[in-house]
C-alpha cells in the first residue's frame, strides 16, 4: 500500500469522524464550515475535470454552481422539497444549459472559449437581478430544506454533512474510474493534442461536449447542496468572480489531480476562515498567498505533496 | 422631442465607449502582444480614482488631482509589471488568472486599508450644470467634457500608435512578437512603457467617471469584464479594434437601457417588461460578444494574419 492510499484513508476516517469530534470539543459550529468546504470540494472537482481533464479553461464554471443553486431555491420556495425530484430538476436544468452553451462556446479556442464561457456566465448573472418574483438583486431566502427519502431533512447539520461528503466521495470516485476508462484515456489525450486525437478518429467535439455536460451537472448539484446549506442564493454565486474564485481554487490545489479540486477548496477556504479570525483584510493576506503559490508552486498544493511524497521515498 | 431624445441618448453612449476605450487601450495591447490575461487591470482604474478623489480633496483642485493620480497610477502600473506580471507573460493562461486574481484580492483590500471602502469625489463647481447644446436639449456638461477628453485621447493615441516610431515598434510587437524581438526591438522595456500608459489611461477613466459613478471598492470588477468585451469584439491587440468595439458597446448598451425598454414597455405588459428589460439591456452586450466569438473570433479588426 502506497503512500497515496494512506493518505486517502486517513483523510477518510478524519471526514467521518468529523461531526463527533467538532462535539466532543464543543464547536460543533464549525461543521458548516466544513461542509461549505466539502460543497465547493465538489464544484472545484468539476471545474478540475473540465479544465485538468478535458483542457477546457472555462471562466464561467459559476454559471452551473448558480442555475443548481437556483433550481432548488426556486422548488424549496414554491413549497416543493423531495430531494430526488430537486436532483432532477438541478440534472435537467444544469444539463440543458451546459449542452447549449458548451455547443456554442465549443466551436472557439483558447482564450475565445475563456472569454465566451465568461459571456454566458454574465448573462445568467444579470437574469439572475432581474427575475424579481425570486428575490431579484436581493437573493431568495429560503425556510425549508430538501428532504430526503426516510424523512432525513438536510436542514440537520450533520445528515447535511454525510449527505455532502457522500456525493464528493461518488463523485471522487467517478473521476477516478473516468481516468483509468477508455473514453477518459481518449479525453486526456484529447487534451494533449487535438490535433493528433482527431486524426485518429477521435470524436472530439462530441467527447468535449459530454465532458462539459457532466461538469455542469456535477456543480449544478453543488449549488443545489449550497442553498441547503445557507437557506440563501444570490445572483452574486453567478457572477464572474466566483467562476475566478472556482477557479483558483482547481490551480490552487492542483490541475488535472484527482485530489486537485478538494485540496484547493479547503485550502482556500480554511486560510480565509482562519485569516478573518485575525483581520478584517483577511482578502489582502489571501492575495499574497496565492500570488507565492503561482511563483513558488506551480503545480499546486497535489504538485507539491506529490514531490514531498518522492522526496521521503527516494534512496 | 424624440430626435431630441435620441440625441441624448447616442451623446450618453459615445460618452460611456469613451471611457471603455481609455480602459481597452491598454488592456488590448497587453493581452494581444504579451498573450496575457491581466484580470487586474480592472484594479488600476479603481486605483486612479481613489488617488483621483484623496487628492482632490487634498488639493481642493480637480485637475491637479487627475494629473497626480495619472502619473502616481502610471508609476504603479510600470512598479507592478516590472516585479510581477513581466515574470507571468512566459507562464499559461491559468497562472495569469490566479496571479491577477490574487492581485484584484490585495489591491482591493489595500485600497480599503489605506483609503477606506470609498471616497467622496464631486464634478467641479463650473462643470456641475446642465448646459443646453441645442435648442430644448439640456445636456451635462461633464459628460459632454467626458466625451470632450476621451475624443481627444483617442486622438492622441491613434497619431502615437500610427504615426510614431514607438508606435510603429508595439504595432510590430503586435503582430509577431518573436519576429519583433529577433530584429532588435527590446520588447521587455516597451512593454513596461506601453503598461504604464494603460495604467495612465486607466486613472484618466477611473478620475472622470469618479463623480458618475461612485468611487468605491470592486468599482474594478464590473468595467474589466466589459472592457474585456470591448477588445474582444474589436479584436485583441488592435487599438483601431478598441476604439470601434468601445463605441459600439457604449452604444447598444445605452440604447438597450433605453429604447430596448421603451419598446418592450409598448409590447408586453408592464410587469413584464419592468422585469426583462434592465436583463435584457445588461446582456445585450454579452449577447454581442458571443455573436463576435462563434463567427468571428479574430474580431473586427485582426492584427494577426
Amino acid at each position: 500500500m502506497g503512500l497515496k492510499h494512506i493518505a486517502a484513508i486517513a483523510g477518510l476516517v478524519i471526514a467521518l469522524a468529523l461531526p463527533w469530534a467538532l462535539q466532543a470539543a464543543g464547536v460543533d459550529f464549525y461543521l458548516s464550515v466544513v461542509s461549505r468546504m466539502v460543497v465547493y470540494a465538489i464544484a472545484a472537482t468539476s471545474l478540475n475535470l473540465l479544465i485538468g481533464y478535458g483542457g477546457m479553461i472555462s471562466l464561467g464554471h459559476a454559471a452551473f454552481f448558480g442555475l443548481g443553486a437556483y433550481s432548488t431555491g426556486v422548488l424549496l420556495s414554491e413549497g416543493v422539497q423531495s430531494a430526488g425530484l430537486h436532483l432532477l430538476v438541478i440534472a435537467v436544468v444544469a444539463g440543458v444549459m451546459a449542452l447549449v452553451i458548451g455547443a456554442i462556446s465549443l466551436r472557439t479556442r483558447g482564450v475565445y472559449f475563456i472569454m465566451i464561457t465568461l459571456a454566458f456566465a454574465q448573462m445568467l448573472f444579470y437574469l439572475a437581478n432581474s427575475v424579481k418574483g425570486y428575490g431579484g438583486d436581493e437573493g431568495l431566502t429560503v425556510k425549508v430544506r430538501s428532504l430526503l427519502p426516510g424523512g432525513f431533512s438536510l436542514h440537520e447539520p450533520t445528515t447535511f454533512y454525510y449527505v455532502a461528503l457522500t456525493l464528493l466521495a461518488g463523485v471522487l470516485f467517478f473521476l477516478h474510474r473516468f481516468t483509468g476508462s477508455r473514453f477518459g484515456r481518449a479525453v486526456q489525450a484529447m487534451r494533449d493534442d487535438e490535433v493528433r486525437a482527431q486524426a485518429l478518429g477521435l470524436p472530439t467535439f462530441a467527447c468535449k461536449l459530454v465532458i462539459f455536460v457532466v461538469a455542469g451537472v456535477v456543480c449544478g448539484i453543488a449549488g443545489g447542496l449550497s442553498v441547503n446549506l445557507q437557506g440563501y442564493v444570490s445572483p452574486n454565486v453567478l457572477y464572474w468572480t466566483q467562476s475566478a474564485t472556482l477557479m483558483v481554487m482547481v490551480i490552487l490545489g492542483g490541475v488535472g489531480t484527482l485530489w486537485g479540486g478538494v485540496l484547493g477548496a479547503v485550502a482556500l477556504l480554511l486560510m480565509q476562515e482562519v485569516l478573518s479570525t485575525y483581520t478584517p483584510y483577511f482578502e489582502f493576506w489571501t492575495g499574497w498567498a496565492l500570488l507565492a503559490v503561482v511563483l513558488f508552486a506551480r503545480h499546486g498544493l497535489a504538485g507539491m505533496a506529490a514531490s514531498l511524497a518522492q522526496w521521503r521515498t527516494r534512496p | 422631442m424624440s430626435g431630441l431624445f435620441l440625441i441624448e441618448q447616442a451623446l450618453n453612449g459615445l460618452q460611456l465607449g469613451l471611457m471603455l476605450f481609455l480602459l481597452a487601450a491598454g488592456l488590448t495591447l497587453v493581452f494581444g502582444v504579451m498573450d496575457m490575461i491581466n484580470l487586474a487591470h480592472g484594479s488600476l482604474y479603481m486605483v486612479g480614482a481613489f488617488l483621483a478623489a484623496w487628492l482632490v480633496n487634498w488639493s481642493g483642485s480637480f485637475l491637479l488631482g487627475v494629473l497626480g493620480a495619472i502619473v502616481l497610477t502610471a508609476l504603479f502600473g510600470m512598479l507592478l509589471e516590472a516585479t510581477l506580471l513581466r515574470t507571468l507573460y512566459a507562464r499559461d493562461h491559468l497562472s495569469q488568472v490566479l496571479a491577477t486574481f490574487a492581485l484584484i484580492l490585495i489591491i482591493n483590500d489595500g485600497t480599503k486599508m489605506i483609503f477606506g471602502n470609498d471616497l467622496p469625489l464631486s464634478t467641479p463647481q463650473a462643470l456641475s450644470g446642465p448646459i443646453e447644446i441645442l435648442p430644448g436639449l439640456m445636456y451635462s456638461s461633464w459628460r459632454l467634457l467626458l466625451i470632450a477628453v476621451g475624443l481627444v485621447v483617442a486622438l492622441l493615441l491613434y497619431l502615437l500608435v500610427q504615426k510614431t516610431r514607438i508606435g510603429a515598434l508595439v504595432r510590430a510587437g503586435a503582430s509577431n512578437r518573436e519576429m519583433s524581438t529577433v530584429m532588435g526591438v527590446n520588447v521587455t522595456q516597451l512593454f513596461t512603457l506601453v503598461f504604464g500608459m494603460g495604467a495612465a489611461l486607466c486613472a484618466v477613466a477611473g478620475s472622470l467617471l469618479g463623480p458618475l459613478l461612485a468611487v468605491q471598492v470592486g468599482m474594478g470588477e464590473n468595467i474589466l469584464i466589459l472592457a474585456f468585451v470591448v477588445i474582444v469584439i474589436g479584436g485583441i491587440g488592435s487599438i483601431r479594434g478598441a476604439l470601434v468595439g468601445a463605441l459600439l458597446v457604449g452604444v447598444v448598451d445605452t440604447l438597450g437601457r433605453t429604447l430596448l425598454q421603451q419598446a418592450l414597455r409598448e409590447a408586453l405588459p408592464l410587469q413584464w417588461a419592468s422585469a426583462a428589460g434592465p436583463a435584457l439591456a445588461s446582456i445585450s452586450v454579452y449577447v454581442l460578444m458571443a455573436v463576435m466569438l462563434v463567427f468571428r473570433p479574430q474580431g473586427l479588426f485582426p492584427v494577426r494574419s
